[in-house]
């Protein structure tokens, strides 16, 4: 793990870390979208420390759209707003902003030399267990 | 318990019939009733109160039901058919073409006819009334060879109907019979403030003018005969002289009628038959005929709610009038003429601005009874509320009409009192929206009351009312009109924009690190985007910018329902040149792109994927095109018809300017999207006032008008400044846009923005003619700043890898397309197929409209 990056590891999940890019092919506040393993998965860089990964399928459009919103904050918080029809999205839990009970899923990230890796779920199971 | 569905025919489709209609559906009277509906005239239900705009908008424009047919498939209309026999005992009306029709009940709301006074030659060629848009279109005709007309009539519609004359360039006469001009509905000072201003337009006004004859050679009229008065020699008379209801089909069929005409109705709007109701010009309420839309409208809301089992009334109505009769303020309420015994008269009277207004007060000064205002009716919306609810005058009741007086003063309204006299809205109700409820956030401006309430929507006269209640209200409720951008930054647009011009500020985050807070919105960071694109010359997918753009700027595309792209290059004017159109087909067909041409003649293509749009671009960009900018908050067309080059009737080269004007404002990034027209003659088929800025040629120069839109509020734009040389106009067109782009704010567009400047449009164009602020240079000089620096936005990214490594579908799968994305083909093109994984229809959770559409 390249040193002072911190990555979000709430729960020890199951997968395959699947390698997605370098880290400075990311710019802060500026999402990307990977393929990880089938999955479509929206990537943020927060700042030199964080990277965040969200399901990039917006739940309300139901278009693979997330990672081209713009990403902003509510106090605290850090979202994206979908640039569909800008409901936002917690870049840290998935969850809506304007409906606790609508949410996308997340996936864990880590650096590795300098490289970006996602955790793809097991084929099995939904990315959140 | 069940019902069998009953039906409801409706004789007549003018503005109040399609009201009626209106509040059927809305009411949920269509639930029950089927509603057939008969027509006359071939057109559906137009804006007859604003006929005389026709010469200038067109029929289109009038129109209060554009589609032709209603929403809702349990109303038939049928047009151009007229109702000849109603069969009481057997509830059937027969029409003209012979179709029976069976009732429950009938609404008849056959209008009014103009009355012809038995002149002689009142049926010369020449000779014609003022009514229909048909009418005026013959008007038109035959102007197209006189050189004078005579209005008969110097009542309201008399002088509507001299305005029109005037309007289409002929030397213009009103003949009023009794000694002044609106002699019902102004004294005889206030006619003659009026006569003084209308002559200062070059219209002759001749009153206690008593025709007695048209005369004609060859069955053509030549001339007017006026009793002890010289003859007027004419081409055209119009007959303005008063209406008459339209009666006759209910006199066929032995339904009741008034002494002096009309349908003789209850207060529930009920003719002397059960089953029969009638309602607007037609009808005879106690006895009177009212011939103004407002008690229209509330009749037919009447009979809806009665049919609905409700217990509306109609017991008269506020026959107060507030008009511009050729750019002149008049207004008239209550007891104009002084009537109420012991009531006195204050009158304040400046001939030389020709502004004239009474009040008429009680015999103790304590109430308002009725008042006259002409060339200044700004104290209207807080006179006539006045009258109308008794409420006591101020102490000093001549502050409301003297020209220092503030005259806004919310002199103690109750919350019954109407303040949209056109929508029976009263401040109870406006307040309401104003406060709120648990269901819907209170309003914090005039546009949100308007649409939650109705108030103002139709004269507008009583906005500054409303705008007065606002304030008045947020202030006594604590609620601040808060300015601020949103949570990150605690100042206004306009300031902001201030702000990075006086500090140099060239970065959001310099911005946010100094001035805000947080790491910004999706509210914010766009909005400073556009203050710095206006300002600089950096490429808007620049390192520092492309994290604030909304999506369509980041992609330079328009984003679809499926997460695809729409792309439409520039057309200058809409002149595209055929090696251009077959490029331009080309592409569509080789990237099997959906096409569709657009409103502001250019041509759309849908259904490219992010990684495609740079491929695309660049056989565009090979072909000679670029980037349209329909994707941005910035100017997307400027439509123009052919003028004088092709057309017969064109007197300039509207195309050469139109293309002259969208590549000099090509790319200006703007507070909203920027669109505009230029027309080659007074036809307008540019659509020039639907545009923020309008141009229309003239045979002198041009005509400018701003603040046009379509979309959900339309705006007409309304005249700047005429007769304009193309370098005055453009110079003009440059300081308006800079100065809109200065102060307007976030998301608003150019009519929003001059009704919510302080001084309005007068205040505008001080600046952008007269150049009070001395800013004028300034603004030409931002502008030619942004001429210099302008470049295609396209071009610039194809030529630098940087900027094009962004447009891949997956960062670590860049050509893989996106599997969730696929199309069907309908009418022999693609379109996508419904979303992924949804049986259920696609949740659109937000409630409010999405801003910006494409075009």
């Amino acid at each position: 793990m390249m040193a002072g990056t911190k990555v979000r590891q709430e729960t020890v999940r199951q997968g395959i870390w699947v390698s997605v890019c370098r880290v400075d092919q990311l710019r802060v506040d500026v999402g990307v979208a990977a393929l990880v393993g089938g999955e479509q998965v929206a990537l943020f860089r927060l700042d030199a420390e964080e990277i965040t990964a969200i399901g990039n399928l917006d739940p309300y459009s139901r278009a693979n759209v997330l990672s081209r919103g713009i990403v902003g904050s509510r106090g605290d918080t850090v979202f994206v707003a979908s640039p569909m029809y800008k409901q936002p999205f917690d870049l840290r839990t998935g969850c809506c902003l304007d409906d606790p009970a609508v949410s996308v899923p997340t996936f864990d990230v880590r650096v590795l030399d300098g490289v970006v890796q996602v955790l793809a779920p097991p084929v099995s199971d939904g990315p959140d267990g | 318990m069940t019902h069998l569905r009953q039906r409801l025919v409706l004789i007549g489709h003018g503005m109040v019939g399609h009201r009626f209609v209106q509040a059927a559906i809305e009411r949920g009277l269509t639930e029950r009733w089927d509603v057939v509906v008969f027509g006359q005239e071939p057109r559906a239900a137009y804006d007859r109160v604003a006929l005389t705009s026709f010469f200038e908008v067109g029929a289109d424009e009038l129109s209060l039901l554009p589609e032709g047919e209603y929403d809702d498939p349990r109303v038939r209309l049928v047009l151009d058919t007229a109702v000849t026999t109603i069969d009481r005992d057997a509830r059937e009306v027969t029409t003209a073409s012979g179709e029976v029709v069976r009732y429950d009940a009938l609404v008849m709301a056959t209008g009014s006819v103009p009355f012809v006074p038995p002149l002689p030659g009142r049926d010369l060629a020449g000779c014609f009334v003022y009514r229909t848009i048909e009418d005026l279109e013959d008007i038109r005709q035959a102007a197209k060879t006189a050189t004078t007309g005579v209005v008969i009539g110097g009542g309201l519609l008399g002088l509507e109907a001299a305005n029109a004359v005037h309007q289409l360039g002929l030397a213009t006469h009103v003949v009023e019979m009794a000694p002044r001009l609106m002699p019902v509905q102004l004294d005889q000072a206030g006619g003659a403030a009026l006569v003084r201003h209308i002559e200062a337009l070059g219209v002759t006004v001749h009153t206690g003018a008593a025709t007695e004859a048209i005369e004609g050679i060859d069955g053509k009229v030549t001339a007017l005969t006026i009793a002890d008065a010289e003859p007027i020699e004419t081409d055209l008379v119009v007959f303005s002289v008063g209406i008459r209801p339209e009666d006759a089909l209910a006199r066929a069929c032995g339904i009741e009628v008034a002494e002096r005409g009309g349908i003789l109705v209850d207060e529930t709007c009920r003719t002397s038959d059960k089953a029969i109701y009638a309602i607007g010009e037609c009808a005879a309420p106690d006895g009177k005929v009212y011939g103004l839309v407002a008690p229209g409208y509330a009749m037919a809301e009447v009979v809806v709610d009665r049919l609905l089992g409700g217990s509306g009334d109609f017991t008269g109505a506020d026959m107060a009038t507030k008009l511009k009769l050729m750019g002149v303020d008049v207004a008239s309420f209550g007891d104009v003429f002084a009537a109420t015994p012991g009531s006195l008269e204050l009158v304040f009277a400046d001939a030389v601005t020709g502004v004239y207004k009474k009040l008429v007060v009680s015999n103790d000064a304590t109430r308002l009874l009725g008042g006259i205002l002409v060339g200044d009716a700004s104290a209207y919306g807080v006179l006539r509320p006045m009258v109308a609810s008794g409420i006591p005058l101020p102490e000093n009741p001549e502050e409301l009409i003297l020209p220092a007086g503030r005259g806004t003063a919310q002199v103690g309204m109750t919350d019954e009192t109407v303040v949209c006299s056109c929508e029976n809205v009263t401040k109870g109700t406006i307040c309401s929206a104003i406060d709120g409820s648990e269901e819907k956030p209170g309003c914090a401006d005039v546009a949100c009351i308007k649409s939650c309430t109705k108030a103002g929507t139709v004269c507008g006269s009583c906005v500054p009312t409303v705008k007065n209640l606002l304030a008045e209200r947020l202030a006594s409720a604590g609620r601040e009109v808060s300015n601020a951008l949103c949570e990150h930054f605690a100042m206004s647009r306009q300031e902001l924009f201030d702000l990075v011009a006086v500090k140099a500020i060239r970065s959001f985050t310099a911005l946010i690190a100094a001035h805000g807070t947080g790491r910004g919105c999706d509210i914010c960071k766009p909005a400073v985007a556009s203050i710095l694109a206006s300002q600089t010359s950096a490429h808007i997918l620049a390192e520092e910018t492309v994290g604030l753009q909304d999506t369509n700027d980041a992609f330079l595309g328009n984003l679809q329902r499926n997460g695809t792209y729409s792309v439409v290059p520039r057309v200058p004017g809409g002149e595209l040149t055929p090696d251009g159109l077959i490029a331009i087909g080309e592409v569509a067909r080789d990237f099997d792109l959906y096409t569709k041409i657009t409103g502001g003649q250019r041509i759309d293509l849908f259904g490219a994927r992010v990684e495609q749009l740079p491929l695309i671009w660049r056989r565009l960009v090979d072909a000679g095109f670029e980037s349209g900018h329909a994707y941005g908050k910035s100017l997307r067309t400027v439509k123009s018809c052919v003028g004088q080059t092709w057309c017969r009737y064109g007197v300039q080269d509207s195309t050469k300017l139109a293309i002259e004007l969208e590549l000099r404002y090509r790319g200006l990034r703007s507070p909203h999207k920027l669109k505009g027209g230029v027309s080659g003659c007074a036809r307008e088929c540019a659509e020039a006032r639907g545009k923020d800025f309008g141009v229309i040629a003239t045979e002198k120069g041009w005509n400018l008008y701003v603040g046009g839109n379509g979309g959900f509020r339309p705006a007409h734009a309304v005249e700047l400044a005429i007769d304009l040389d193309t370098a005055t106009l453009i110079r003009y067109l440059d300081r308006f846009l800079m100065f809109y782009i200065r102060t307007a704010d976030r998301l608003q567009r150019t009519s929003a923005w001059l009704e919510s400047i302080e001084g309005g449009l007068d205040y505008v164009r001080s600046v952008v003619v007269d150049d009070v602020l001395g800013v004028a240079a300034d603004l030409e000089a931002d502008m030619a700043g942004h001429i210099g620096a302008y470049q295609d936005e396209w071009s610039a990214t194809l030529a630098d890898e940087e900027k094009l490594a962004r447009f891949v579908s997956f960062i670590n799968a860049p050509d893989t397309p996106d599997p969730s994305i696929s199309f069907v083909t309908e009418r022999g093109q693609i379109r996508p197929s419904a979303a992924e994984g949804s049986a259920e229809p696609v949740l659109v959770a937000s409630a409010s409209i999405p801003v910006g559409a494409p075009r």
